[in-house]
């Protein structure tokens, strides 16, 4: 009889005992239901590949180590290890989701790319170049503070500190400082934005 | 077009795994030798 045509219980034990195509054919007549299974649980079908093969790797070694015992049916019991697969996969997925893209899903909705194009940085460069030459443009007083706090992140104490004024002082001056920007932006219809 | 609002059918019947995953669990089988020495499994996977 030809080995295609052997009952699953006979090529488990031609598969156990040495026959290496025993497991082919047991693999091509049950494949579909197997896979078919598994896909209607993970429709994704790398995933469904990779716990169709974790499932026939068990398979595999449970034979090979002889600790199959042929009580039920080898198809019931291949579909056993692959619910519990597909249950061990669902585990560790919710522990860390994974996300795919889809047709109605894109991967970029959740997750950006904050780097600046070439476009932006060359607008960001010149935005940045503008405020610089409109700094340069307030009172010393004003642009010293303004400097300090902005470009150099003091603190107004600090600030007040390293130039001999008192807090309110600065805090006022770094006031008059962004009025005056306001104004000067507003009167040279200056845009300022990336 | 007329938008069709059934469910897409997920698994079709003729639904099977991708050719090197057969191929490769045939060439694991091939390589995978199981020897049980006092209760304890050793897998050996030859080249």
């Amino acid at each position: 009889m030809a080995i295609t045509n052997l009952p699953d219980a006979l090529l488990v034990k031609e598969y156990v005992a040495g026959n290496e195509e025993a497991l082919s054919a047991l693999i091509k007549r049950h494949q579909s239901k197997i896979y078919g299974f598994i896909y209607s649980k993970i429709p994704d079908k790398d995933i469904t590949n990779d716990v169709f093969q974790d499932t026939f790797i068990k398979v595999i070694k449970t034979l090979k180590s002889n600790s199959y015992n042929e009580e039920g049916k080898f198809l019931p019991w291949v579909m056993r290890i692959s619910h519990n697969l597909v249950v061990d996969h669902y585990r560790k997925t919710k522990k860390m989701p994974l996300y795919r893209e889809t047709e109605e899903f894109s991967i970029f909705s959740i997750m950006s790319d904050d780097s600046l194009t070439i476009e932006n940085k060359i607008i960001a460069d010149q935005v940045e170049m503008d405020l610089k030459r409109l700094i340069e443009e307030l009172p010393a007083d004003q642009k010293e503070v303004l400097v300090m706090r902005m470009y150099q992140d003091m603190s107004f104490k600090e600030i007040s500190e390293s130039t001999g004024v008192s807090i309110n002082t600065a805090l006022g001056r770094m006031r008059y400082a962004l009025m005056n920007l306001r104004k000067v932006i507003d009167k040279h219809q200056i845009v300022l934005t990336n | 077009m007329a938008k069709i609002y059934s469910k897409k059918q997920l698994v079709s019947s003729s639904m099977k795994p991708a050719a090197e995953t057969i191929s490769f669990l045939i060439s694991y089988s091939k390589a995978l030798s199981i020897i049980k020495i006092n209760n304890v499994n050793f897998e050996i996977i030859s080249n």
